[in-house]
């Protein structure tokens, strides 16, 4: 089993027929995501890549019965196309997009808030089911079904532990990047809760950075739950200058919050199990799953 | 993109927000000049850097005269101000901004941002605005206030009140400090701002509110819809080779050390940064290759490390996914050497979608490398090299 996405998830791509929607629809039929049309207004009733196009995502979902949709669209244009789909009422919405505008996700924010939609992303990597869904642009050369749970901010490093992980004998039941914008989707928190009802996860992998407050939620919960399955975690950016901004928007701080060493300090005193880099994560993992 | 002060003030100005008398010079005549044409006696002349920390760092000074002022805002002028937020060489004083001084009975604070976990607009607010306001927030949090705004921008005149007089706003000055909160409000969402700060918002002995200084930070994603900032001289002052990087498709930052490092990912990129440290190793730059990115893009990436003196050798760390697939490096990396006249030691270490292929890719071109088994190797190697 997995979280967010399982063997009944039917997917639409909003955007399919642009350069990245054709590459990465089709990446996805080829892993095996049933792949039920694409959204492209004033193409409905054609076909891209062998599935039917839709005008709009409330066509797309009654004609396909689609229950997750993928959002390629391009920034300007993003927010509006995630709109759609909350008001479609799409059960899972995943946004890869970078660089949507700040205020448009506070758009974004507001119409998911009371919706019957969740949604992942932007900026994200997706969600991956090792061996059943992939809703996303991560690599999947190394991924193994197992039932380890992985959620993240950053794709390339996603794939690096998952890469160590699989090496290690410890497979996953999903992955998920919650995505490097300030203003998101699902969060580690939600993400963690997520996982610990998912009867085939066993333990967790959290892989947070520098900005924003995210991790030291995580850590509360973590402490307010005392959850039976171990978190094993790992911080990157301990040694980014503190005032030059990095990669990821969510990693501009104000008023000083977000360096690592708060949100390792808060980690480790909620029981995570803290590594120092990718390569000492499956040793935490397997020695907090022997002991519990 | 952050802005000067002068430009963010004339922002603010533009909304009906009140302000000292000012103006920007760029001599020491022209500030003279400025400062006989305004009212007042007593004038500051304010370095104009992006970076914090001015006045303690000598860039804020008062003068008593006109000629004073010219005096001033020649030394500043051309000179470079070291503050905690700059480089250790320090920013380049081009411009100052020369404005009437203003005498402070009370400094506020009052800022509009989004909140990141209820991803809401919020006014912050402060009795205790003024100088070192970060380290007395970062020691205390209970000194800032937050009303968090409705969508569509509108605060209720209760609501402002209330927040307001929290903060110790006198009653008389109520009115007019609900007008500089709801112009703030507006000025965030018409600019898509992600940062708009007063400090202090100073109330003067003769009684009447004013912005003494603003600071103001525009979304980059959003300036594509808003024509009207591209003359701002404060994009200008962004590096230009950095800026250069982000239209190839690639985050770039410049740092000090001599390791040239070439990643994909914002957290590959930070991961490799601590392992780095780690180990001893000092980055001399952070690189994040974003998805979009085409090979002949990540070459020219490439050329700018090339390009740089201190680097001493260059430490490829790639994780293939997605649209970036090792080869896609690996293919830049052997134009960007075609094209460059300096030799540098190369470590490669590919990992996940064509890295064998890559590898292959890399003898087939004849690119003398040396091949790390993991990061960890990887970083260890180079920092050998650059030794």
């Amino acid at each position: 089993m997995s979280i967010l996405v399982d063997a009944n998830t039917r997917l639409i791509v909003q955007g399919m027929t642009g350069r990245s929607g054709t590459f990465y629809a089709d990446q996805a039929m080829t892993y095996g995501t049933d792949v039920a049309g694409g959204v492209r207004p004033g193409k409905g009733g054609k076909r891209h890549l062998g599935k039917p196009l839709f005008n709009t995502v409330a066509d797309a979902v009654r004609e396909t019965g689609a229950n997750a949709s993928l959002v390629l669209v391009p920034a300007h244009n993003a927010a509006a196309a995630i709109i759609e789909a909350i008001e479609a009422e799409v059960p899972l919405i995943v946004c890869v997009t970078e660089r949507i505008p700040v205020l448009d996700m506070v758009r974004v924010k507001a119409a998911l808030k009371g919706s019957k939609s969740e949604m992942v992303g932007a900026n994200s990597q997706g969600v991956l089911a090792p061996g059943v869904c992939k809703i996303g642009v991560m690599s999947t050369t190394d991924a193994k079904p197992g039932p380890i749970g992985i959620v993240s901010r950053s794709a390339s490093l996603t794939s690096e532990v998952v890469a160590s992980m699989s090496k290690a004998g410890l497979g996953q039941s999903t992955t998920i990047g919650i995505g490097g914008d300030p203003v998101h989707g699902v969060g580690f928190v939600r993400c963690l809760e997520l996982f610990m009802d998912d009867p085939d996860t066993t333990g967790v992998v959290l892989v947070g950075e520098i900005g924003g407050a995210e991790e030291e939620e995580a850590a509360a919960w973590l402490k307010a739950r005392k959850s039976a399955k171990p978190v094993a975690a790992l911080v990157v950016g301990r040694h980014a200058p503190a005032q030059r901004r990095m990669g990821h928007a969510g990693t501009l701080s104000v008023f000083g919050s977000g360096n690592a060493n708060s949100k390792i300090a808060a980690l480790k005193a909620a029981g995570a199990r803290v590594a120092s880099g990718v390569d000492d994560l499956p040793g935490l993992m397997a020695e907090a799953l022997g002991r519990h | 993109m952050n802005l000067y002060e002068f430009e963010a003030k004339e922002i603010l100005a533009q909304y009906g927000i009140p302000l000292p008398d000012g103006r920007v010079a760029q001599s020491a005549a022209e500030a003279e000049a400025v400062a006989k044409a305004m009212p007042g006696h007593k004038f500051a002349v304010k370095a104009q850097i992006m970076a914090g920390g001015r006045g303690l760092a000598g860039g804020i000074q008062m003068a008593a005269t006109p000629s004073q002022v010219g005096t001033i805002a020649g030394k500043l002028l051309g000179s470079r101000l070291t503050t905690p937020q700059t480089r250790p060489e320090g920013d380049l004083v081009e411009r100052v901004y020369v404005e009437t001084a203003v005498e402070s009975e009370k400094d506020f604070f009052l800022a509009v941002l989004v909140d990141q976990a209820t991803a809401m607009i919020n006014v912050l607010g402060s009795a205790a605005g003024g100088v070192d306001f970060e380290d007395r927030v970062a020691k205390d949090s209970t000194i800032v206030s937050a009303l968090p705004v409705r969508l569509g921008g509108q605060i209720a005149d209760a609501d402002a009140d209330a927040f307001l007089s929290g903060i110790g706003f006198p009653a008389a000055h109520l009115a007019q400090g609900r007008d500089i909160m709801r112009a703030m409000v507006k000025v965030f969402v018409n600019a898509d701002a992600t940062l708009i700060e007063i400090n202090p918002l100073t109330l003067t002995k003769d009684g009447t509110l004013c912005a003494v200084d603003a600071k103001m930070t525009l979304d980059n994603n959003s300036l594509f819809r808003h024509p009207e900032f591209t003359g701002l001289q404060s994009s200008a002052a962004v590096d230009e080779v950095e800026m250069q990087a982000q239209k190839d498709e690639i985050n770039l930052v410049r740092l000090d050390g001599n390791i040239g490092v070439v990643v994909n990912g914002a957290g590959l990129a930070l991961a490799t940064q601590d392992m780095l440290a780690d180990a001893g190793g000092k980055a001399a730059n952070f690189m994040d290759i974003r998805t979009t990115a085409t090979s002949l893009q990540v070459a020219r990436g490439i050329g700018i490390l090339l390009a740089d003196p201190k680097v001493k050798v260059i430490l490829v760390n790639v994780h293939g996914g997605g649209m970036t697939p090792c080869d896609t490096v690996v293919e830049a990396l052997a134009l960007a050497l075609a094209w460059s006249k300096r030799k540098l030691p190369l470590v490669i270490r590919l990992a996940g979608q064509n890295a064998e292929y890559a590898l292959d890719m890399l003898n087939n071109r004849m690119v003398a490398h040396h091949r790390a088994d993991g990061i960890k190797d990887a970083v260890a190697r180079a920092i050998k090299l650059a030794a």
